[in-house]
């Protein structure tokens, strides 16, 4: 059976370009890059020409990369590295739990937090994000694309609005790699983490963009590597493979794959919508070209994820960081869906490979599955919240 | 093989439904796994001393999800968790709590089978496309063309029989049910799935109430108010006599179930049980063992299984409890309250040959002739 992939969102494949980048690391060019021999020098090479890509990536200075295990640790020490006790920081009720959790945290450690909620098209408006600053606000902290809807969030208008005040300003870019191009100086941001494993590359390694002179406390501390930013021996496969999946996303960005990628989610999700009571969340706002978030009234999502799954059509009911949680997404909650809305939504998110094929998988097997769902199982009003 | 022909397991993580999962795809059965996911063990943990970690061998505890994804695995069956936490609170803790409060003392292991795992996994099994499910139960089910009726019948392993919990089941449920290890006695369970390589074959049987730590119901009772923010009832009140005299006083009536023995909180010559509780007055009637035996029990919200309806009356063996040995009674249809016969097939008079002892509000009653299940409602 052709399996149509459809949770980019969640993690992606290697691109072979990645995987044939990466293989000499493992066994021949071993070797520790803070070693003085030759087998470390090699090692060195290669995190250095991956750094260089990464600085061409965020569109900044090399020294400004620092790599790290992915886009939990990068948010994680964009949160912890900068607000004290005391601080204020905002953030928006729409983000990761890496960002969320943070958060909580440190408002349990004594500092002042603001979750700022969206607008019901799952926009995050930067007047709200305005009215949310306090004299001790110490950072903003927005995500770029939205995991769940793929809504795009005006961080350019964010990034002077903390200009214009003071205030540190962190995006949460691991969605939006490889979607849309970067520019750090147009964003605006001190920090900008990003995740290999959502743009084709490997799992365990991202990178943290961290603007020269911010006052950043690491979170993981030990030996001097990475500028004494994040200690711990480089990982050097994955940093290879984390830059030359910057690579390639870079070039998918100028030769044609973003408008391909937005025409196959745009002919999946009018295929889909051609089925009554559906509509797509967050459909009105500005969005990465591979994610649809569909709502389909009177389904029980998680039945409909299973249904798809023995169908051959891998798709996910939201965050896969949340899959089994008792809770409906806090994303579609926030922007004002009920919980039975919420929970008979869908997540698409295409591969940058998604190919025709895999849409017309999508659409030969999801009314039949909606359907038969409706007709065994109706959703009575209320009973699932 | 057809797609209808595929069968969901519910799998817990324990060695019966495990092995039920391995015959049923050796077989060459197209098997889906599906684990129930009903209550988050952490909840209520650190209120009234619930204890943070959950101890492996419950349902929904992480270590039996892992143990039944690992079983699926070793079979390469595909596996999925449900999530059915909110049903599974409305639908049996809630009852739980409130039957405790007002005095009886509920089977939630019933109600689960009744609306959870019966009602809902089946309507998620259909709607993944399988037609079937299949669980771990110690029970038989069996068509008999010649009544028309799906049949429960208890199983081979008398120790392990399950069809007290199971008596709600509908003719409906029942013909999409298959129960495979009705034939089997426990040991034989295990080397199956010792044969069949399931590295849990010697997993300890589970026993108390999955969603109670240690069995402690009084302090689940706590917590959980607690953390609704519902003030526990004021449901103090004395205790007396069976002839009406007033021995002591009581903290609520929730802390205590029908022969009961320990904690009464007074002394006397002669052991004392709890004969009665009085929901309205918060009198709890205390008295002798021989007083506890009673010959007559209503049951209502009856569900008929070998027969279609009660018409008139019949002799069965009737089970009051999980742990209680079925004696000889009579059925007859019971009219309601105000001599109507409208409820006539929904509630039952029980008349023991000889009586028993703590007939008790809130447990089931469920019949038995021979070896079938007639049916079975709630003691009131």
């Amino acid at each position: 059976m052709h399996r149509a992939y459809m949770d980019a969102n969640a993690t992606t494949p290697l691109l072979p370009e990645v995987m044939e980048a990466m293989r000499p690391f493992w066994m021949e060019d071993f070797g520790n890059a803070s070693s003085i021999h030759r087998q470390g020098q090699r090692a060195r090479t290669a995190v250095d020409r991956a750094r260089e890509a990464l600085a061409e990536f965020f569109y900044c200075r090399e020294s400004e990369v620092v790599f790290n295990s992915g886009g939990t640790e990068g948010d994680n020490t964009a949160l912890f590295g900068l607000v004290r006790p005391g601080d204020h920081l905002i953030t928006t009720a729409i983000e990761h739990s890496a960002v969320l959790r943070a958060a909580e945290r440190l408002e349990e450690h004594g500092a002042e937090v603001t979750f700022v909620p969206p607008l019901a098209n799952g926009l995050i408006d930067p007047a709200a994000i305005r009215e949310a600053i306090r004299p001790n606000t110490r950072l903003i902290s927005v995500m770029l694309a939205n995991n769940e809807t793929g809504v795009l969030q005006p961080v350019e208008e964010m990034g002077k609005i903390a200009a214009e005040t003071g205030v540190f300003f962190h995006i949460d870019a691991v969605q939006g790699a490889g979607k849309v191009a970067f520019d750090v100086r147009r964003f605006g941001c001190q920090l900008l983490s990003i995740s290999a494993h959502k743009m084709h590359g490997p799992k365990g390694v991202g990178a943290l963009y961290v603007r020269r002179g911010t006052p950043l406390e690491p979170l993981v501390v030990g030996g001097s590597h990475e500028r004494r930013q994040r200690a711990g021996t480089e990982n050097v496969p994955g940093i290879v493979g984390l830059g030359r999946a910057a690579e390639l996303a870079m070039a998918c960005l100028e030769d044609g794959t973003i408008a391909r990628m937005t025409g196959l989610r745009d002919r999946l999700e009018k295929g889909i919508l051609k089925l009554s009571d559906t509509g797509v969340n967050g459909g009105g706002a500005p969005r990465v070209a591979n994610t649809t978030n569909i709502r389909f009234e009177q389904v029980e999502g998680e039945a409909l994820v299973i249904a798809l799954d023995l169908k051959g059509v891998a798709v996910s009911g939201g965050s896969a960081c949340h899959s089994g949680s008792t809770e409906p997404s806090h994303v579609l909650m926030a922007m004002g869906l009920d919980k039975n809305a919420a929970r008979a939504s869908l997540r698409f998110s295409l591969l940058r490979t998604a190919t025709e094929a895999d849409v017309d998988q999508v659409l030969s097997v999801v009314p039949e599955a909606v359907e038969h769902l409706r007709a065994i199982s109706p959703v009575a009003a209320g009973t699932a919240g | 093989m057809t797609e209808n022909a595929t069968i969901a397991v519910a799998m817990s993580g324990g060695v019966d439904s495990s092995t039920v999962a391995a015959i049923l795809a050796r077989a060459g059965n197209s098997v889906v796994g599906l684990t129930l996911q009903l209550w988050d063990q952490t909840r209520l943990a650190g209120r009234h001393g619930i204890p943070d970690a959950p101890k492996a061998g419950r349902c929904c505890s992480l270590d039996d999800v892992y143990d039944a994804r690992r079983v699926a695995e070793h079979l390469g069956i595909p596996y999925y968790v449900v999530n059915q936490e909110d049903r599974f609170e409305r639908d049996v803790v809630r009852p739980f709590v409130d039957e405790y409060l007002a005095g009886r003392t509920p089977v939630p292991c019933s109600l689960c089978n009744n609306h959870i795992k019966f009602d809902q996994l089946l309507k998620t099994a259909r709607s993944i496309g399988a037609e079937r499910i299949a669980t771990g139960h110690y029970a038989v089910n069996e068509y008999d063309a010649g009544r028309g009726r799906w049949i429960l019948k208890r199983p081979a392993d008398r120790a392990k029989d399950q069809t007290y919990f199971l008596f709600g089941l509908t003719q409906e449920q029942l013909a999409h049910t298959l129960f495979p290890l009705g034939a089997m006695a426990k040991p034989e369970v295990r080397a199956l799935a010792r044969q069949h390589g399931l590295k849990l074959a010697e997993k300890p049987d589970s026993q108390e109430i999955c969603f109670v730590p240690g069995g402690d119901y009084k302090r689940f009772l706590a917590a959980y108010l607690e953390e609704q923010g519902e003030p526990a009832p004021e449901t103090a009140g004395e205790l007396v006599s069976a002839s009406g005299e007033v021995i002591g006083t009581h903290e609520g009536i929730f802390h205590f179930t029908v022969g009961q023995r320990k904690g009464l909180g007074v002394a006397s010559p002669t052991p004392l049980y709890v004969l009665n509780i009085d929901a309205a007055s918060h009198r709890v009637t205390v008295g002798a063992d021989a007083e506890l035996a009673h010959r007559e029990l209503r049951a209502q919200r009856v569900n008929w299984i070998s027969i279609p309806s009660l018409t008139g009356p019949m002799r069965v063996r009737a089970k009051i409890r999980h742990r209680h040995e079925p004696a000889w009674a009579t059925l007859e249809p019971a009219t309601g309250a105000d001599g109507s016969r409208a409820e006539a097939n929904d509630a039952v008079l029980v008349t023991f040959d000889e009586p028993q002892r703590a007939v008790t509000p809130g447990q089931s009653a469920v019949f038995y002739d021979g070896d079938e299940v007639v049916g079975g409602g709630w003691i009131v």
